[in-house]
């Protein structure tokens, strides 16, 4: 039986930190080391988890942690790693928490050149869907339609014109040993996850959907029903990769009306009738695609 | 381990490292005056479920005697827990 909130580790390991009432992004790193415990030592690129987490002399992570170079999280992994390694020491986890630009934009590259090389890590991703911590910009995970400062609504566009990118898929089709997604909604399943993951040898990739009440203008209290609710309109979804094979691990009976979702959120305030079925209809492709491929749990 | 409120604050250039390591978990300032309104736990209602505590970005909320109890010093008020708790055992109270 996987860890839960009765069973998980009493001590925390992210305590203390700047982030904002009810981020989203803290709550993951907060428990994924709960899971993980003391030996793990965590990166953090440039972005909030690193701005709210160090502030000299204040440092609010309990176990090692270090800041990398915004691109350098998963290269960083690899030298944490190899170097205990050659030191004798085996009984730690190099864990690595960057965010959505950190990760599919600036990070690419070398999260790709780790799963190559199968580096025993684990990363995972906190997707906000955005540059946070410079003042809400764009990212390649940024949702179509969303308002950021540099995707901004006029009378020429409403809010980010491109979709979504699919990094959970882009990271499996290296052939990694696990990957998964997750959000913040139903940490259950993000426990079982993060401990699934620390268990396998090899690169790890944990998405996880954490969202921002800053930076998509909802309320501190609405963050993790905000991160139920994606998945519930089927937005976003629970799933893993493993040995060649995609799962998904639940299957909302019947999705509620993503105009509820995104009518909740500042960020999407101005889309129109259209752009919300531009949205449903694309989340109806994805379903067709996943019922196609994925086997369901 | 979890990271806890220090007396000394690090302010002349003598007690500041050379390099750019330091005690894992020091932690100088509170988060309290962030707050303008504070989750209260009714104990007789909370029946201990812990819920709330998993979900508390901040994890401020700790297990105590069954039930749960919250530290203060670092809770923001973001009334997460209040929307977690199915009890209805925690209310939002005006700080005064
Ligand atoms: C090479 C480099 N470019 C730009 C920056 C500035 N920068 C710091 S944090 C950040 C945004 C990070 O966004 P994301 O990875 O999504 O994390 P979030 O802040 O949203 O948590 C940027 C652009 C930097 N530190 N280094
Ligand atoms: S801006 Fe968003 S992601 Fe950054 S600390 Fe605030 S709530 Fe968290
Ligand atoms: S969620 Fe409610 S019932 Fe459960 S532990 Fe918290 S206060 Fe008690
Ligand atoms: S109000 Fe927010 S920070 Fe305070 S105990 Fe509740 S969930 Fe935690
Ligand atoms: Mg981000």
């Amino acid at each position: 039986m996987s860890v839960t909130a009765k069973t998980l580790c009493e001590d925390e390991f992210f305590y203390g930190h700047k982030a904002c009432a009810g981020c989203g992004g803290s709550l993951a790193v907060r428990v994924a080391l709960k899971v993980l415990g003391e030996r793990a030592v965590a990166v953090l690129p440039a972005g909030c988890m690193s701005a709210v987490g160090f502030n000299f002399p204040q440092l609010c992570f309990g176990n090692n942690a270090i800041i990398s170079t915004f691109a350098g999280t998963a290269s960083m992994l690899t030298g944490i790693e190899a170097g205990l390694r050659a030191q004798g020491i085996t009984d730690f986890q190099a864990v690595g928490f960057a965010g959505d630009g950190g990760t599919a934009d600036i990070g690419l590259q070398a999260l790709s050149g780790a799963i190559d090389r199968n580096d025993d890590i684990l990363y995972i991703c906190y997707d906000n869907e955005a540059y946070m911590n410079t003042g809400i910009q764009k990212s390649s995970l940024t949702p179509f339609g969303a308002k950021t400062t540099t995707t901004p609504v006029g009378k020429n566009i409403r809010g980010n014109l491109r979709p979504k990118k699919n990094m959970f898929e882009i990271v499996a089709a290296h052939g990694i040993p696990y990957a998964a997604t997750a959000s913040i909604g139903y940490l259950n399943d993000f426990l079982r996850k993060v401990e699934k993951a620390s268990k396998i040898k090899g690169t790890k990739y944990i998405h996880i959907i954490a969202p921002c009440p800053t930076g998509w203008g909802t309320a501190t209290d609405m963050t993790v029903e905000i991160a139920k609710e994606v998945v519930d309109c089927g937005l976003w979804y629970l799933a893993e990769y493993e040995n060649g094979v995609y799962t998904l691990n639940y299957e909302p009976k019947q999705f509620t009306d993503p105009a509820e979702y995104l009518k909740k959120q500042g960020r999407f305030k101005h889309l129109t009738e259209e752009d919300i079925q531009t949205i449903t209809a694309s989340r109806d492709a994805k379903w067709e695609q996943i019922y196609k491929t994925f086997q369901i749990n | 381990m979890k990271p806890f409120l220090r007396e000394k604050i690090p302010v002349a250039l003598s007690e500041i490292p050379e390099t750019p390591a330091y005690e894992a978990g020091y932690l100088v300032t509170k988060n309290a005056g962030w707050r303008n309104i504070r989750p209260v736990i009714n104990k007789e209602m909370c029946v201990g479920c812990l819920q709330c505590y998993l979900y508390c970005p901040d994890g401020v909320i700790f297990k105590k005697d069954g039930k749960v109890a919250i530290d203060y010093d670092f809770c923001k008020g973001c009334g997460i827990c209040k929307r977690i708790c199915k009890l209805g055992a925690i209310e939002m109270e005006a700080e005064k």
